[in-house]
């Protein structure tokens, strides 16, 4: 298609504009829908009643008291449940986790449901919950990353490999004339979107109607048509709107498929919204990881080895481990390189995809390690990672699709103003007398495409419609691919309507990844040129058209009219084009994805770089960050002004795993004790200070033909490293696990 | 027990019939009222989702009862703008870019709206900061939204000069 | 939340004759409806005291005297000038609490009677002492990392959350309450209990007594130069305390002639230690001095758990607030209240 009608005479029309958001007045005024904001008739309350122990056997429920409370309309135990068509232990593709869905009166882990409760009214269903008052038979819980023997990883999330190796590691050892070995914790981190899980089910005979925020709309048909064994076809999701997701959105869980099961049961809609305490369990979380980290360095600084090993926790009954060793792929040269992930299970909720998963963690570490080793080396952290750029991937010597790291180095330092700073740490003071320090770490996020559908119509009135289920769960999806589906069909922005997030449209793949833009956007402009190419065979074949036998290739399209590219006098309308031949809408059709020979030839990544200030009291410790500075190169930018809300957000998500996030579980019962937002901390806006964004321009012809990469993930990683360094440069201690806690820096005091 | 209660939402009287004392704002609004725009994010005063304006002070709706509002008047998202005409915070939040999934922003609007009207950060950002910290966002867009309450406060302020001159 | 009675009379009178064991006052709802939520608090009848008449006003009694009306919110005794002009510590720990909504919704009254926010007392499967009596205490051993390090027992080791309490504490409010027995005054030093053997019992209040204002005596105006609240949290704003300090002083010729220090967070009540407030009276406000007091203010102290890092972070807060006051008084609110990042040099 391209070479019929050279895209770049026409991308960037719309893309490439700080378009502000087109669901913005929804969203401000309420009038946005949520999947709990809907009310059909006759609607029940549905409330699940989370286990309160981490291993063992509900031995009794008081059914009969839940029952009596007034406007409690049923109660679903194992005892009563209906079957299920697919077994919710299986995994019969790609994205099924195993969960709980009553199947018997096992716990595998605290807060899984054990019952759910229907009522009338939310308060009704609410107490009924609380009035059951589960007993149990309680087994000792496994708590932590020591409480059983590890488990080498083999297969790794969705496929990769748990143990990666390039060059020879034990030379690269002996090469080393300095080293680190350093180990890092990190800790189970919960997703906690704004919007909980929630779910508005209807059935009508067969046909299941659900209003349920979704990361991969499209693909959620077949989930819920395999677990109620109902064709993909019979299944309406409608998400229009995601209140955040971050991973957790993306994979069927108990409580939601308990709800759907409820509303088959009674005959009713039913309406599920998990309490925040509940968010803390059956939909996933970032699991704990405890990295070890051994570099070695020849004379010149160069890295001779990076051996990068993690143990994550995960369940005892499914098989999701961050990986987090892999972050130390792809990013440095060193002579060898080693990645290895090792798994222990306990009784916890499975982990599962959490923004930037794997990278978040290992970066983290990977980062920090490499601050230690230029300590050691007396190099300044910027100059040792310079000395170590991969001028290829390392390991695969690919060469990069594309790679401005160096640029994002420079801007940001520049910007920062990283020169000047003391190699020593506790060497700057503010005018308060906080202890200052400065931190840096690299970014660095894997760019992969995903598959995806769309359809583009050109109206009669000469306006367009492109359609695809996308997700948008606050990274801009409803602007961001119309703006790249208005430039495929020559149209400004205000001309195309654009329908999305429901599972009756297209499939637009999965909202993951930092691949959906790409994907999605790659969809939607082939569609559109699919339909500027009909068009154009209209036009230049109709004599009554000022194109007539003008020929393809030499026809460009823009703002709804078709020109010749050599003689803009020549033109024609897309609404007289399409009026002359019939009045008929035209439909042009799309996919986006990735050759797999184009993913053999380069290695694909965003990169960036990210320098902290924090301050830190002298005496009581605690810490601020007051300035952060992301540098970051990720192939096109569609929309600046959402790109960098993006990048920001994931900043903060880097403060937040450096200073706040820690999931806390008593070790007697496996629970988690500060399971609400009072107790599991994230930031607030007053932890917020003077953010900065840096998009570095980068062409990269060969990621796709668009040249997207992806900003969803990558602010994160570089980051955390970036803080922790700070603060080891503000204090002169080094914390090895996250977060950083005012108690960790008292202790080295 | 049944409580029968009149308040006023967004300017529209309303005659609530409650038979039970249990039903906070917050379920009121969205589950008896069909006014689903306030948020649930925690339903325990920790977040901030839920924000409305009772006499023109911004409260979390989560933790106050239905049953002790009689004779209250509540704004909420939905009683903000003019017709099509958006309230000056409401338009600073699109400008800035003061929100990515639009969960919790009601609750970030309105307490925006009852922070301009104490009158006490003025445009200072670290003073907004702390004024807006009752309202937590997981998307992190708190860089845009501190800077749309900065605009929003000047624009207020602007239009409040002009009408006085 | 299970059902109860709502109720809403219309005149003190009316309320305690209207209380029934189990009954519950409703101020603000800031802590009870979100204690009713987890079912850690089930009264079987509310009794809505937010529109009594005259509790919700601000006055200076003839003798010199200020009163506040239980029905006072957090946010209006704030940002009352005359009274943060008066008290600026009292409004300075308002200020660090919560966050501006519920601050517009709590009253002053029940900020006195909220309750510990330890994970176990708010959670019903957990054991509890202070909730249910002689259940057992489950988190000793557990996660301590914010329990208390002064004044627990083996019954219980919670904290009381309250900020504007300590400096309550420090300045000797008074607390009007009124029962079927008519009216009496505690003073703040009583009001709240350590747990003891009944953890159970919390205050000094009586079965059914209503909270009816608080008095701050005319002197405690006095250190209004040179008084603070400093509170040391995880994040920057919208935490509870994991240790705080007010600290006032009166200051004349060089020398302290008063002087009050109470520390937050590390007990079941606020924490005033006379023995501390008496080192520094006749002193010139030197750093090693304020290292002395504040070392004597946490005497004793002991870790209930993983938490000895309390003591020490509970020591440096109380030399940080002497520092803080001595320094003076801020003329202006600091943009972040209470933080270590909102006051003026230090060094």
């Amino acid at each position: 298609m391209s070479d019929t009608l050279p895209y770049a005479t026409r991308f960037g029309s719309n893309s490439g504009q700080s378009t502000s958001r087109r669901d913005g007045v929804a969203k401000v005024t309420g009038a946005a829908t949520f999947a709990a904001d809907n009310h059909p008739q006759g609607l029940l309350y549905a409330v699940y009643v989370p286990a309160t122990i981490a291993r063992g056997r509900v031995t009794h429920l008081d059914v009969a008291a839940a029952k009596a409370h007034p406007g409690v309309v049923e109660v679903m135990t194992p005892q009563n449940r209906p079957a299920l068509a697919g077994d919710p232990d299986s995994k019969p593709f790609m994205f099924a986790f195993r969960f709980e869905a009553l199947q018997d009166d096992t716990v595998r882990y605290a807060n899984q449901p054990i019952a759910l409760v229907l009522g009338e009214t939310i308060e009704a269903a609410t107490e009924g919950a609380r009035l059951l008052n589960p007993q149990y038979q309680v087994m000792p819980p496994r708590v932590g990353l020591d409480a059983e023997a590890p488990y080498k990883v083999v297969v790794g999330n969705f496929g990769r490999p748990g143990e990666t190796v390039h060059g020879d590691v034990a030379a690269g050892h002996a090469a080393a004339v300095q080293s680190v070995d350093v180990t890092y914790e990190t800790p189970a981190q919960y997703h906690n979107a704004m919007e909980t899980h929630a779910v508005v089910a209807s059935w009508d005979g067969d046909q299941l109607t659900l209003d349920m925020p979704h990361q991969a709309i499209v693909m959620s048909r077949g989930v819920f048509g395999y677990y109620f064994g109902i064709p993909a076809e019979n299944v309406l999701l409608r998400s229009p709107y995601l209140g955040g997701g971050f991973g957790s959105k993306s994979i069927a869980n108990g409580p939601q498929v308990l709800a759907i099961l409820a509303a088959r049961m009674t005959g009713r809609p039913v309406k599920l919204m998990l309490r925040r305490d509940q968010m803390f369990g059956p939909v996933g979380h970032r699991g704990a990881t405890r990295q070890r980290l051994r570099i070695g360095i020849d004379e010149a600084g160069h890295m001779t080895v990076l051996e990068h090993e993690a143990l994550a926790a995960t369940s005892t009954f499914d098989d999701f481990v961050e990986n987090a060793a892999n972050a130390s792929q792809g990013l440095y040269a060193a002579g060898a390189l080693r990645s290895a992930h090792e798994g222990v299970r306990i009784d916890i909720g499975t982990p599962g995809p959490m923004r930037a998963p794997g990278e978040a963690s290992g970066s983290a570490a990977l980062e920090c390690a490499m601050d230690e080793m230029a300590e050691r080396a007396g190099l300044d952290p910027l100059e040792f990672r310079l000395r170590n750029y991969a001028e290829t991937e390392p390991g695969t010597g690919k060469p990069y699709s594309s790679k401005a790291l160096r640029a994002c180095y420079a801007q940001g330092a520049e910007r920062f103003g990283w020169a000047g700073r003391p190699l020593k740490p506790r060497q700057m003071r503010d005018e308060q007398g906080m202890l200052v320090g400065w931190g840096m770490g690299t970014a660095l996020f894997p760019a992969p495409m995903f598959a995806a559908q769309a359809r583009a119509t050109l109206r009669p009135d000469g306006s367009g419609l492109v359609e695809t289920a996308a997700a948008d769960m606050g990274q801009g999806a409803w602007t961001a691919l119309a703006q790249i589906a208005a430039d495929g069909l020559g149209l400004p922005l205000d001309k195309v309507e654009f329908r999305s997030g429901s599972s009756d449209l297209p499939d637009g793949g999965i909202a993951g990844g930092s691949g959906h833009t790409a994907t999605a956007g790659t969809a939607l402009h082939a569609a559109g040129v699919d339909a500027v190419r009909q068009l154009t065979a209209m036009a230049v074949s109709d004599p009554a058209s000022p194109l007539f036998g003008a020929g393809n290739a030499s026809i460009v399209a823009r703002d709804g009219r078709l020109f010749v590219a050599e003689d803009a006098s020549r033109s024609d309308s897309y609404a007289d084009i399409l009026a002359r031949a019939g009045g008929q809408a035209l439909v042009g059709t799309g996919s986006g994805g990735r050759a797999p020979e184009a993913a053999g030839r380069h290695a694909m990544y965003s990169h960036g770089a990210v320098f902290a200030e924090v301050k830190v009291d002298p005496d009581l410790f605690q810490i601020r960050v007051t300035r952060l500075v992301g540098a970051f190169a990720a192939g096109r930018i569609i929309n600046p002004k959402l790109a960098n809300s993006q990048l920001y957000g994931g900043m903060i998500w880097g403060i937040s795993f450096a200073l706040h996030e820690e999931a806390r579980f008593d070790p007697r019962t496996g629970r988690i004790m500060n399971a609400d937002f009072a107790g599991y901390h994230i930031p607030v806006n007053a932890d917020v200070k003077g953010l900065e964004v840096i998009t570095v321009h980068e062409d990269d012809p060969f990621v796709n033909a668009l040249g997207i990469k992806g900003v969803g993930e990558i602010g994160i990683t570089g980051t955390v490293g970036a803080i922790g360094n700070a603060i080891w440069h503000a204090t002169g201690t080094r914390i090895r696990r996250f977060p950083i806690r005012i108690e960790d820096l008292l202790a080295h005091a | 027990m049944s409580l029968s209660i009149s308040l006023t939402v967004n300017g529209a009287v309303r005659d609530v019939t409650l038979n039970d004392a249990r039903v906070t704002l917050l379920d009121l609004l969205r589950e008896r009222l069909a006014l689903p725009g306030t948020k649930k994010g925690c339903d325990r005063g920790q977040c901030g989702a839920c924000t409305v304006l009772i006499d023109g002070r911004r409260i979390n709706a989560c933790l106050t009862l239905a049953a002790t509002l009689d004779g209250a008047e509540v704004t909420t998202i939905e009683g903000l703008a003019c017709g099509d005409m958006l309230h000056p915070v409401q338009a600073a939040f699109i400008d800035h870019d003061g929100f990515q999934c639009g969960y919790c922003t009601p609750g970030q609007i309105m307490s925006a709206v009852g922070l301009i009207a104490e009158g006490r950060a003025g445009t200072d950002p670290e003073r907004i900061r702390e004024g807006m910290s009752g309202n937590l966002c997981r998307c992190s867009a708190y860089h845009g939204i501190t800077e749309a309450v900065l605009d929003a406060t000047t624009r207020i302020a602007a239009e409040k000069a002009r009408k006085s001159a | 939340m299970n059902l109860f009675d709502y109720t809403r009379p219309a005149s003190v009178e009316a309320a305690i004759a209207a209380w029934v064991p189990g009954a519950a006052w409703l101020g603000g709802g800031t802590n009870l409806v979100d204690l009713m939520k987890t079912g850690a608090m089930q009264p079987g009848k509310l009794i809505d005291v937010t529109r009594l008449p005259g509790l919700d006003r601000i006055e200076t009694l003839p003798d010199g005297s200020t009163r506040i009306g239980a029905m006072v919110r957090n946010a209006d005794l704030a940002h009352d000038a005359g009274f943060a002009r008066a008290f600026p510590m009292v409004a300075e720990a308002l200020l660090s609490g919560a966050s501006g909504q519920l601050r517009n919704a709590a009253t002053v009254g029940g900020n006195l009677m909220q309750r510990t926010r330890c994970a176990y007392f708010a959670d019903p499967h957990s054991a509890c002492n202070r909730r249910t009596p002689g259940a057992g205490c489950d988190a000793r051993g557990g996660d301590t990392g914010g329990m208390a390090v002064l004044g627990w027992s083996p019954a219980c080791i919670a904290t009381n959350p309250s900020d504007f309490c300590v400096a309550l504490a420090a300045l000797e409010a008074t607390v009007e309450v009124q029962g079927t027995g008519g009216k009496r005054e505690i003073a703040f030093a009583d009001f709240h209990r350590l747990p003891g053997d009944t953890p159970e019992i919390e205050t000094a209040l009586q079965p059914g007594e209503l909270i009816l204002a608080l008095r701050l005596p005319a002197e405690a105006a006095q250190f209004a130069a040179n008084s603070r609240y400093l509170k040391l949290r995880e994040r920057t704003s919208y935490a509870f305390a994991l240790v705080s300090a007010a600290a006032a002083l009166r200051l004349d010729g060089g020398r302290i002639v008063a002087a009050r220090l109470a520390l937050g967070a590390v007990a079941a009540k606020p924490w005033r230690v006379a023995s501390a407030e008496a080192l520094l009276v006749g002193q010139a406000p030197e750093p090693a001095l304020f290292a002395r007091a504040a070392a004597e203010a946490v005497a004793g102290a002991a870790p209930s758990g993983e938490n000895a890092h309390k003591i020490e972070l509970a020591r440096r807060i109380a030399v940080r607030a002497l520092t803080a006051a001595a320094q003076g008084t801020p003329d202006r609110m600091p943009a972040l209240p209470a933080s270590v990042f909102g006051e003026p040099a230090h060094v």
